[in-house]
């Protein structure tokens, strides 16, 4: 229960400052994307006319959209990209959070040399072994299937999570850990039902912005998985990108469609973002 | 619970001294991500680091011990090449350092003040060019950067700043700075995040306390909010570190894997991409591309090492 | 002993039928194998191409051979190559690889990657010449079946010419009189080009109007064989030329992007665009005016002209394929007239490399074709043999070429450079 608290007296123009500095940030966010959202719905001529102009009756064009959606199997791309993030990331949290979890709370003889070999992952880009995870997805018979991305992007978020996720436990308190072990917990019932609840905004952070560069890559889906079945929607918006000849009224309608599966994704993460800081606060 | 108080000084150690079992529950936790990782990553890593090792003389592969790390460094055009990327990717970094950091404080705490409504509309905005994939935040800057297009220039000119305007993305001396600021547009939406989960997670007590001792405001946040933020504002200059001297995609979008105008935007990430996967009409080299992974390899592990063993050691990390 | 006999007896009957029965079911697997039509994947840069492949060349193939189905494939082109060199070490790639011009696909071919051609049906329909992009230096072993060549020049909007009483220029002089010209009058861009995507600068600037100055195919053997140096005037004048185009170009062109370029020309805002004859398909959809082409000038009045006039496509076949003889069968195909008449139709500006010259029906296609009779033609010099090594004169010449026409590299100062990155690898002896 959150105790009352005395509000103590704000003056009125610190709040007016505080949203005129956020405002003009939304606006410098927000700004260059209704440019790319905008200028899908026109005319090609009407781009490069007036960039900035909106879409007036005679610049309106969806030919973009129809071209995108109609002629290329963007349902299944989606879908493709859903399953492979969602997966991926449900993967890397967990995964991520019990490896954290076992390095941050005891002390054994590999802890040091184990939070070290996760570190070096933060510190290469994974594609560098691209030839060698290709081989193997060849021999393992995983190219062009959606597991292949799945298993290389939980290997590549895993030293991040694990290194963010470690350093919000420590700040777990440990006599709620050794007060459940005096209760008979085991180590996995205190892992899920005590310290994991504390975690949750921190959790959700990594889950944001461990999401992101997966559903945006275009390497990996590139070189392991560019078969009709397990394209992705980044990959598939390259098609509109030709050696001389840009396809503009496609490519802008494109890019505009894939803003909005990742939006809604972190929509609905950023509510449990404030269910879980709230729930949090109860100890 | 009165028998808390002598369990207060039991350590881990302790308690699984006395119940003696193998701690397989340490292995379990460890061992999905291990394999993953180890397998997927690690492997091949390893296989493109020992690259670095041999040459290849007529389509034969030889071992050649330092060779290769000589000639990055003392080669006249590698080591050209080598030190303006590294120098070029300071720089990069610099810019997040200076500009990104002391932004993402300033919007966290500007959205976890308390009283402050449509907070979660702004962070939702503030966030939305993260969300963007790097083709569309280099297609959109270019547009707006773009001479011909002539949004740039307008805004600049209705702010009677038109001398200001450039062509930035093709001027040598400016085109990686206008980098270092989209970037920082771009990812400014992370930092900001972890700063605000982190001063989510600081207790209403200890804020009322000020509160009730008259330390409010300005005041409040340097003395109470800011020196809890350390660990975090670390956590944050790292992972930037770490991200900026792997960055790629950005420059790659923008400006093609040659990194023009003439280099100057050439960082590591592109000079090892064009080096290991090849350019237009450039060969691959992968033994000398994983020179330079290797190289990279080592400066983002010696930096990290200083970060871990001098300066999160430091960082006073409450149990709140 | 009857006992043993009989089991014996049993075993031996059990024995010839399971022989029988698998046999039968290994003849009725290698009918259905034989039966189940296979599919061709073609890796390619060219999305630009994919609805020309996918509804008019693949279907007639496909009629044909109803056993073989076929997919094209293409990869965005900024990634066609790193994906490609992926692909093919780890043996994922596609059965048919579409190759760029000499020396990209001639590594691969030596890394054995591509399956060579030689007894290919219709590879005598070309011209060893047209095959040279494709060849082995011995000129033993060809590995990739020539599609097509593009050409070079100058595209002008021929509504601004007629407005400003311009006629196309001939020479240097008149050409900088035009831009002057233009530039006076003050409506128009002169010159549309631009050095951010800096290949611009490589072939549509300095390898479209070098071959006048360096004589096409003399100057560049002579190159190639170390007799003549990138320092040497001939191959210095057409930097110098182009460092004079900075004041005719447009307000900011470091920033101006190829397409940035296609749209202003094709938006009417600029006068002359140097070109390459791909152009012609997407400009005559795009363009709202009429567009006349004209030869790269040359120095003095009377002089031989000289087009760059460069194989661009072939395509290859992969050796690591599981389909390589179909793969064969399809590049039959490929180096068929039925082929080269459609390719050369659907895309006017891309000119089948064929012994029989092709009939074209698109009119620009025409008159950049009739330039092969009046100039002599060269392939782009940096590609043969001068882009093997590090660095490969080809991508040192984009930066270098940007550089000069940005002002920020004297001409003389490019040309060292670039003998210079060249020298640290290239041993003309050898060729």
């Amino acid at each position: 229960m959150k105790t009352p608290m005395t509000e103590a007296r704000r003056p009125a123009g610190s709040t007016l400052v505080a949203h005129g500095i956020l405002a003009f940030f939304t606006v410098l966010a927000l700004a260059p994307i209704a440019l790319i959202v905008m200028n899908s719905f026109k005319t090609r001529q009407a781009i490069f006319g007036s960039p900035l102009a909106l879409p007036t009756p005679e610049t309106f064009d969806l030919i973009g959209f129809t071209s995108v959606l109609g002629g290329s199997n963007f349902g299944s791309y989606f879908a493709n990209s859903m399953i492979v993030t969602l997966v991926a990331l449900a993967g890397t949290i967990v995964f991520g959070a019990m490896a954290a979890f076992a390095l941050s709370e005891y002390r054994f003889r590999f802890n040091a040399v184990t939070g070290l070999f996760f570190t070096v992952g933060l510190m290469i880009p994974i594609r560098l072994g691209t030839v060698g995870i290709l081989r193997m997805m060849m021999s393992a018979d995983l190219v062009n299937t959606r597991t292949a991305l799945i298993l290389v992007y939980i290997a590549q978020g895993l030293p991040v999570a694990i290194f963010v996720l470690s350093e919000f436990m420590r700040t777990v308190s440990m006599d709620l850990k050794n007060a459940g072990r005096v209760d008979g917990l085991s180590e996995y019932e205190i892992f899920v039902w005590l310290v994991l609840p504390l975690l949750r905004p921190a959790m959700v952070s990594v889950a944001v912005f461990t999401m992101i560069p997966i559903w945006n890559d275009l390497w990996f889906p590139l070189i392991l998985a560019p078969g009709e079945q397990s394209k992705t929607v980044t990959l598939g918006a390259q098609v509109f990108i030709g050696q001389y000849v840009i396809d503009w009224n496609s490519v802008l309608a494109a890019l505009t469609l894939s803003i909005i599966p990742v939006l809604a994704l972190y929509l609905v993460f950023s509510k449990g973002l404030i269910r879980g800081i709230t729930a949090g606060a109860v100890k | 619970m009165t028998a808390s108080m002598s369990l207060d000084s039991l350590t881990d150690r302790d308690v699984s001294a006395v119940r003696r079992p193998v701690r397989w529950h340490i292995a379990v936790f460890l061992a999905p991500a291990v394999l993953i990782y180890t397998v997927v990553m690690v492997l091949p890593l390893v296989e493109t680091l020992r690259l670095s090792f041999f040459q290849n003389i007529d389509h034969h592969q030889v071992f050649a011990g330092l060779a290769n790390f000589r000639t990055l460094l003392g080669d006249e055009r590698w080591a050209y090449h080598f030190w303006n990327a590294l120098g070029n990717n300071t720089y990069f970094f610099a810019i997040h350092m200076l500009v990104m950091v002391p932004l993402a404080v300033l919007l966290a705490a500007l959205l976890s003040l308390r009283r402050l409504r449509g907070g979660g509309f702004y962070r939702t905005a503030i966030f939305m060019p993260t969300m963007l994939s790097f083709v569309i935040v280099a297609f959109v800057w270019r547009l707006i950067l773009s001479p011909l297009w002539g949004i740039t220039p307008n805004l600049l000119d209705a702010l009677g700043l038109r001398s200001w305007f450039a062509p930035y993305l093709g001027k040598e001396q400016y085109a990686l700075t206008a980098l270092g600021f989209i970037s920082v547009w771009k990812e400014l939406g992370v930092p900001m995040v972890l700063m605000y989960a982190a001063m989510l997670a600081i207790p209403d007590e200890i804020l009322e306390a000020a509160e009730i001792d008259g330390v409010v405001g300005i005041s409040q946040f340097f003395k109470i909010k800011l020196p809890l933020l350390w660990p975090t504002v670390g956590v944050v200059a790292i992972l930037t570190f770490v991200s900026n001297f792997n960055s790629f995609d950005l420059i790659y979008s923008e400006q093609g894997v040659s990194a023009g105008p003439n280099y100057s935007t050439d960082i590591l990430g592109t000079l090892l991409y064009r080096t290991f996967f090849g350019a237009q009409f450039q060969f691959p080299d992968p033994h000398m591309g994983g020179t330079i992974a290797t190289m990279m390899f080592l400066i983002i592990l010696a930096v990290v090492c200083i970060y871990l063993f001098f300066i999160q050691r430091k960082l006073v990390r409450y149990q709140l | 002993m009857a006992l043993i006999d009989e089991k014996v007896e049993t075993m031996s009957k059990k024995r010839l039928s399971i022989s029988v029965l698998a046999a039968a079911a290994a003849a009725s697997v290698m009918s259905v194998a034989a039966a189940a039509p296979v599919t061709l994947t073609i890796e390619s840069w060219r999305n630009d191409d994919l609805a020309l492949w996918r509804d008019k060349i693949i279907p007639v193939f496909e009629k044909a051979h109803p056993d073989i189905k076929v997919k094209f494939a293409p990869t965005a082109p900024a990634e066609f190559n790193a994906v490609l060199n992926s692909k093919l070490e780890a043996g994922t790639a596609g059965d048919l690889i579409t190759c760029r011009p000499f020396d990209v696909p001639l590594t691969h071919f030596q890394k054995g990657f591509l399956e060579p051609l030689n007894g290919l049906k219709g590879m005598d329909n070309f011209t060893p010449v047209a095959k040279t992009a494709w060849t082995t230096d011995d000129g033993k072993t060809t590995f990739c079946v020539p599609i097509a060549a593009v050409m070079h020049g100058f595209m002008y909007n021929k509504d601004i010419f007629a407005k400003l009483g311009i006629t196309p220029p001939a020479t240097n002089d008149q050409f900088l009189a035009a831009l002057t010209k233009i530039k006076a009058d003050g409506h128009y861009v002169p010159l549309d080009m631009g050095t951010k995507d800096t290949w611009e600068a490589s072939q549509l600037a300095y390898q479209n109007i070098g071959p006048n100055y360096y004589k096409g195919e003399e100057g560049r053997r002579a190159l190639v064989a170390g007799k003549a140096k990138l320092t040497d005037p001939q191959w210095v004048e057409p930097f110098r030329m182009m460092a004079k185009w900075k004041p005719f170009l447009a307000d900011g062109f470091e920033s101006q992007t190829y397409p940035d370029s296609q749209n202003m020309f094709t938006l009417g805002r600029a006068a002359i665009y140097p070109a390459g004859s791909w152009e012609i398909t997407g400009f005559n959809k795009a363009a709202g005016f009429k567009v006349g082409i004209f030869t790269p000038p040359v120095q003095k009045a009377g002089d031989k002209c000289y087009i760059s006039d460069h194989p661009d496509i072939g395509m290859g076949a992969n050796r690591k394929s599981k389909h390589v003889a179909e793969a064969k069968v399809f590049l039959e195909f490929v180096a068929s007239k039925e082929f080269a008449a459609i390719y050369a139709n659907a895309l006017p500006g891309f000119f089948s490399l064929q012994k029989t010259p092709v009939e074209m029906s698109d009119p620009l296609a025409k008159e950049f074709a009739s330039w092969r009779g009046k100039c002599d033609s060269t392939p782009r010099p940096t590609h043969a043999i001068l882009s093997r090594g590090t660095p490969s004169l080809e991508d040192d010449l984009w930066v270098k070429a940007a550089g000069v026409v940005n002002g920020t590299l004297t001409p003389e100062a490019a040309a060292q450079q670039l003998q210079k990155g060249l020298d640290s690898w290239y041993k003309p002896a050898a060729h």
